[in-house]
């Protein structure tokens, strides 16, 4: 054995990782790169391929479509982000207190998060029926002006918007609240011997040695923000009259109901390559607010 | 060495796993020696007719014991993508339902087998003459169906309006809609989709063309065209249920009108098999036109795929499906679709079924009728046509410039 001693394993590594390592490959990678291929092309899916070139993206990049979809999904980032932020720290904060309850709280709190976003949406649309919604009824109790949401253009993507971040509190709280417990006691008690008062143990203390928290949950809504679907999909399908599409929705319609998967492809790599570029930035960031205890 | 080992294991393993990945969309039974097996892919039994379709199943395996056909059933809404996701993958059925609208597209592009010595004399020749494609026949006409006006005849009692003629007009189908509309008690006149296929046939009915006779180029923005779609439009909210009551959703017309709220219905012949049961007396006529008359006809067709290994089992299936005198029994009887069959004596018995009473009337309507306007981008063109017509529905746009824009951008279709 003249190999050095870190090599020796090697096949048992390799062995052990092919459990995840195949299906990512089968799945993912090769799907990805054929995808670059089939971007390169006009197909319909059925139809042999057609050579394009880039044509596919510069005719995206044209296309006063693309620049809507890509607006809605900016405008649901920036919409849903600080919400389901704001409320799951208001919520980590809360249930990081000595409640009577707080495990069964905690528990119902991330119920949405594990259940399916076809329910939620549905329940959803239920609840902002514009007519006979729950919701509606109880603003117009109050005498509250009642919106059309999903049936009013301007309403559709904050329709959307309130039920994602509905979902993804419990999912926010949780790791808020696994940051929140990390933070050592004796900081606090220090400061209070300062002479500090609660808000300023919030802000000096709580919020600073939160952010290696705040950074992952920000990186994570922000890429999953952008390839929002399941919950457009199911409670406007992108209506009305394209009001709330969102890029991957129209990376779906364009695919499978319009038969034009190069352009679709192309659409795919322009969200990827902007998704890696903004997460990029946030990595590079981070060092200038990301504070490790 | 110990390396290599476990290298060869692991491509082993890696062999053994992506094998069960490739399974196809449906398992296909096996085989048994000197039998071949049919798979077949269809929309048209969905929600009702499954059992029917069986019938016919087992009416085809008993005349060739060696062919056995395994059916996969796809709601309507779901079918193309799963259709053309099988082709594309390569899993396609066998033998499977397209209709005229898509029918073009995939003869265009090989993935169907010719059908050869095929007994043209069999069916109706207009029907099958639309399932060819540069010369060569790619598929039977499997059924036809048409669109009717259905009318609860216990609301009309109630509020003492006369029923539906043949002589009827728009006019006389709005005065009648709003006598009938009771918002107090949910009751609506009248429902027909703001859509486009609900689009050009009202525009047939006020004279109007969708697109030039070499369909190069869009002609619905005329003066025909406008006040079609105004007739239309004019309805939503008034004798008709507007998008936030649910209009558009699947199944709302069919519940509405089964459960009693809804006098006037404009649907397809293939809803009288489900609404038989419906707890009132109603019964159909032939749509109102205004300056003319026409009915909007669906025809489906059946096709062999071009990769089908049982490319002769899966012909003779079809055709049986098409037009044997077991397939035009069942559909008469279940009152399904129309068999497309060239004698016309062999309808007869459709007539003989008790609800509704008029059933003439889908016979009538045959005398008029409009098929859907198509195109090579045919979804792209129907989504927009409906999403303009729905923007000046909900009063985002006036009528006038939805059709406008709508026309530049089937225009915009056509030419790429």
């Amino acid at each position: 054995m003249s190999r050095p001693a870190r090599w020796r394993n090697l096949g048992w590594v390799l062995f052990f990782l092919l459990p995840s390592a195949i299906p990512l490959f089968v799945f993912t990678l090769v799907p990805m790169v054929s995808s670059l291929w089939v971007s390169l092309h006009r197909w319909n899916l059925i139809s042999p391929m057609e050579w394009v070139g880039l044509s596919n993206y510069s005719n995206l990049l044209t296309d006063p479509m693309t620049r809507r979809v890509f607006l809605h999904t900016l405008i649901y980032v920036v919409g849903y982000l600080p919400i389901v932020y704001a409320g799951g720290l208001a919520l980590a904060l809360a249930l990081n207190q000595r409640l009577k309850g707080r495990a069964f709280l905690r528990a119902t709190y991330f119920l949405p998060v594990v259940t399916s976003w076809v329910v939620v949406a549905l329940v959803w649309k239920w609840l902002l029926n514009p007519t006979n919604g729950l919701v509606n009824q109880v603003l117009g109790a109050i005498g509250l002006p009642e919106p059309g949401w999903w049936t009013d253009p301007h309403w559709a993507l904050p329709a959307v918007i309130l039920s994602s971040a509905w979902k993804d509190l419990g999912f926010v709280m949780v790791i808020l609240l696994a940051g929140l417990q990390s933070i050592p006691g004796d900081l606090y008690e220090a400061a209070k011997v300062d002479g500090s008062n609660a808000w300023q143990r919030f802000w000096r203390v709580t919020l600073p040695l939160l952010s290696p928290s705040t950074f992952f949950v920000v990186v994570i809504s922000l890429i999953n923000g952008f390839q929002v679907f399941d919950q457009v999909y199911v409670m406007t399908a992108g209506g009305p009259a394209g009001s709330s599409q969102v890029v991957v929705g129209q990376i779906y319609d364009l695919t499978f109901r319009y038969g034009r998967a190069g352009e679709a492809s192309a659409l795919s790599w322009i969200l990827f390559a902007l998704i890696l570029v903004i997460t990029v930035v946030q990595i590079r960031g981070q060092r200038r607010w990301v504070h490790y205890a | 060495m110990r390396l290599l080992k476990f290298g060869a294991i692991g491509v082993t393993a890696a062999l053994a796993l992506t094998a069960c990945g490739q399974g196809s969309a449906t398992k296909e039974v096996a085989a048994p020696e000197g039998k071949s097996v049919v798979r077949y892919l269809n929309f048209s039994s969905n929600d009702g007719h499954e059992k029917d379709l069986t019938a016919i199943v087992n009416a085809f395996q008993t005349a060739n014991p060696n062919i056995t056909v395994q059916v996969e059933t796809v709601p309507y809404a779901n079918y193309f993508t799963k259709l053309q996701t099988a082709v594309a993958g390569g899993t396609a059925a066998d033998a499977f339902e397209l209709n005229y609208e898509n029918f073009v597209t995939y003869a265009k592009n090989g993935s169907l087998a010719e059908l050869k010595d095929v007994d043209s004399a069999a069916y109706k020749k207009s029907l099958y003459d639309a399932f060819t494609s540069d010369g060569k026949q790619y598929g039977v006409p499997e059924s036809f169906s048409n669109v009717v006006l259905f009318y609860n005849k216990a609301l009309f009692k109630k509020a003492g309006v006369a029923g539906p003629t043949a002589e009827w007009t728009w006019k006389d189908e709005q005065a009648a809609a709003a006598k009938l509309t009771d918002k107090g008690a949910k009751v609506w006149g009248d429902y027909q989709p703001v859509s486009y296929n609900e689009f050009y046939k009202v525009l047939a009915q006020n004279g109007g063309e969708f697109l030039n006779a070499d369909r190069t180029e869009a002609t619905f923005n005329s003066p025909q065209g406008v006040e079609a779609a105004k007739f239309l439009i004019d309805k939503v909210g008034k004798t008709m249920p507007t998008e936030a009551d649910g209009a558009g959703t699947p199944d709302f017309d069919s519940k509405l009108f089964k459960s009693g709220k809804l006098a006037m219905w404009h649907t397809g012949i293939w809803m009288f098999a489900g609404m038989a049961d419906a707890p009132f007396d109603w019964d159909v006529a032939v749509e109102p036109g205004n300056t003319q008359k026409a009915s909007a006809m669906f025809v489906n067709g059946l096709v062999v795929s071009a990769a089908s290994k049982n490319a002769e089992a899966a012909q003779k299936w079809v055709t049986f499906l098409a037009s044997s005198d077991e397939t035009t029994k069942t559909r008469l009887a279940t009152s399904w679709e129309l068999p497309p069959v060239a004698d016309e004596a062999k309808l007869a018995p459709y007539l003989d079924q008790p609800k509704p009473a008029n059933r003439e009337a889908v016979f009538t309507a045959l005398e008029d009728t409009v098929l859907p306007p198509v195109i090579e981008r045919q979804q792209e063109m129907q989504d927009l046509v409906t999403t303009e017509l729905t923007s000046a529905a909900a009063g985002r746009k006036p009528v006038e410039k939805a059709l406008a824009d709508a026309q530049t951008k089937v225009n915009g279709l056509l030419k790429k």
